[in-house]
């Protein structure tokens, strides 16, 4: 039994990442180029005037703000279309008729979240060498951050896609929530900057915490103590897996 | 052992529309079945539940005895299942459909490919394998759903209008690899809205329409009965009983002054009116009876049949 769910396991992903990859100038440049203009305009031309922030260059600073933008997009971005798309055109009927627990499931899907955040996450971080001298304190850290995000996104757009209707639903969602959450998440400056007020209402946003337990893993120091930062991480990702499970087990928006 | 039980099933769309009443039925194993039906039965919301892809109202489905609600994962494994629409990933290459489909079996990915081979081989899409799904003929893309569902072993094959859209030619070509499966043990049930085509594969039979099953017996008792004619006959005296007639098998009393015989397709009704006149019984008035399968079917072919023109 086991054996046979890890098989179903490995198709799913291995479809998942397949269709990443097959179409990588759609899901892989996209974000590449777009890092690269951040780097270049608010790194080299914007950032020379804005000097240090947090003891760091600018261009500094926002790296792994950057990263951690685009793994969060991708991961998102991976699980809500593929899975939308599935149901739009009833293939995800595949997975209903076979002997595959909702477990299988959700975890292959979310695995191939995972890869195309983490490949778009490895892709920036190469690019970002190119304008920036950076150094990893601890790469555990980095990469536990990287994984628990990516993670958390993926479950996030499938539940986006399991509540969405049209193809216009499969955006609604990164456009006026994930997309002002992530750069008001402390990509681009440190909350401290803020006043107390806006710090205080800065601490309700989760992205935040991911981006500076990002940052502490690459600088070893950040706004937020690491240790919050991924018990944050960790219940929210506890919730979402939880809502999947139980969106999937009653067939919302995939069956009748 | 059956292949197929039912029990008073009922689906209900969130709509409020009652597509099925409480159907009972039940396949024995081996049985090439056949669900007919006119459009808008509920054929597919039969089997839809029976293949996981729709939530039942109430009833209970069991396949070889495993329940679909207690025992899914077994009672998945022995059921192949091929729908009514095209299902698959358009832009997903024929042959990776059918290998991951068995994926999602558990099977290994060795075993995974050699059958994948058989079946596409069989059923003359080998030579299409890398093309995109998109690419192929609605016969070949029929075709392919067949592969799919078979590429499990299952031990029920379930095939909801299979036939449609496909020409005669390959028509006859894809019931004569049905009948192959069959004889090979393969437990089949497809719905259809042809009675010919039920006719030429099918040996037992249930009709449903407006989401109860109106018949259920085997393909032989059917066409006979379709064949035949019911008259209701109205008598000058009284009988005490049904007259016992020699060619005519049907015959039922409603009344003292009232028969209902049935004529087959073979004799007229002057060999009727001349058997009871030979035992002094005179016929004052008849009519013919109403035939609730002979309207049904009516129903199913006067619809204009869209998919054959397409
Ligand atoms: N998703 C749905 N929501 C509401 N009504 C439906 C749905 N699917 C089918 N129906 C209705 O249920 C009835 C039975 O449909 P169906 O099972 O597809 O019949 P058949 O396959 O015999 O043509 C029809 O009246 C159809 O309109
Ligand atoms: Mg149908």
């Amino acid at each position: 039994m086991l054996r046979q769910f890890w098989i179903a396991y490995l198709t799913i992903t291995r479809k998942e990442i397949m269709r990443f990859t097959r179409i990588w100038i759609q899901t892989i440049i996209p974000p590449v180029v777009m890092v690269a203009l951040y780097f270049i305009i608010f790194g080299n031309l914007i950032g020379q005037r804005i000097g240090e922030m947090d003891g760091m260059s600018y261009v500094d600073f926002i790296m792994p703000g950057l990263v951690m933008m685009s793994i969060i997009t991708n991961s998102y971005a991976n699980v809500v279309s593929s899975f939308y798309g599935a149901k739009y055109s009833r293939h995800i009927e595949e997975m209903q008729v076979a002997p595959v627990p909702n477990l299988v499931i959700l975890l292959g899907f979310v695995t191939g979240g995972v890869a195309r955040g983490l490949s778009v996450g490895v892709a920036v971080t190469l690019v970002s060498l190119l304008f920036t001298e950076f150094s990893v304190h601890s790469p555990a850290i980095v990469l536990l951050v990287a994984l628990l995000t990516s993670c958390l996104f993926a479950m996030a757009g499938l539940i986006n896609a399991i509540f969405a209707n049209s193809f216009d639903d499969i955006s609604i969602v990164p456009t006026f929530v994930l997309t002002p959450l992530t750069y008001l998440g402390g990509i681009f400056y440190s909350i401290k900057l803020l006043p107390e007020f806006w710090q205080q209402v800065s601490l309700g946003n989760p992205i935040l915490y991911m981006v500076n337990s990002f940052r502490f893993g690459f600088r070893g120091a950040s706004d937020i103590d690491l240790v919050t930062a991924l018990l944050v991480i960790l219940s929210f990702i506890a919730v979402l897996f939880a809502v999947c499970l139980v969106l999937l087990e009653r067939g919302t928006g995939i069956r009748q | 052992m059956y292949a197929l039980e039912i029990e008073n099933l009922h689906k209900t769309y969130a709509s409020g529309l009652q597509a099925l009443k409480g159907i009972d039925l039940k396949v024995e194993t081996g049985d090439f079945f056949a669900l007919l039906g006119p459009n808008g039965a509920g054929k597919s919301t039969c089997i839809g539940i029976i293949s996981g892809l729709v939530n039942k109202t109430a009833g209970k489905v069991r396949i070889f005895g495993h329940s679909i609600d207690d025992e899914f994962l077994v009672a998945k494994s022995l059921l192949g299942s091929v729908p009514q629409e095209f299902n698959f990933n358009t832009f997903e290459p024929v042959e990776e459909i059918v290998v991951n489909q068995a994926g999602y079996y558990g099977v290994p990915a060795r075993i995974a490919r050699q059958e994948t081979e058989r079946y596409l081989k069989q059923l003359g899409l080998w030579q299409h394998r890398r093309s995109q799904a998109r690419r192929l003929s609605g016969g070949m893309k029929r075709r392919l759903m067949i592969a799919r569902a078979l590429v499990h072993k299952p031990q029920l094959l379930i095939l909801d209008e299979p036939t449609a859209g496909v020409d005669i030619e390959l028509r006859r070509a894809m019931w004569d690899f049905l009948d192959q499966i069959n004889d090979r043990g393969t437990t089949i049930i497809l719905t259809t809205h042809y009675l010919e085509e039920a006719e030429r594969m099918c040996r037992n039979v249930a009709i449903i329409d407006g989401g109860s099953i109106i018949q259920n017996s085997s393909m032989k008792s059917l066409l006979k009965q379709l064949n035949s004619e019911t008259f209701v006959l109205y008598l000058r005296e009284e009988l005490a009983q049904a007259p016992r007639l020699e060619r005519f098998d049907n015959v039922v009393q409603l009344d003292p002054q009232i028969i209902e015989v049935e004529v087959p397709e073979a004799l007229s009704i002057n060999d009727l009116v001349g058997e009871l006149e030979a035992r002094g019984i005179v016929v004052e008035r008849m009519r013919n009876k109403v035939n609730r399968l002979e309207e049904l079917f009516v129903k199913m072919t006067a619809k204009p049949d869209t998919e054959m023109l397409a």
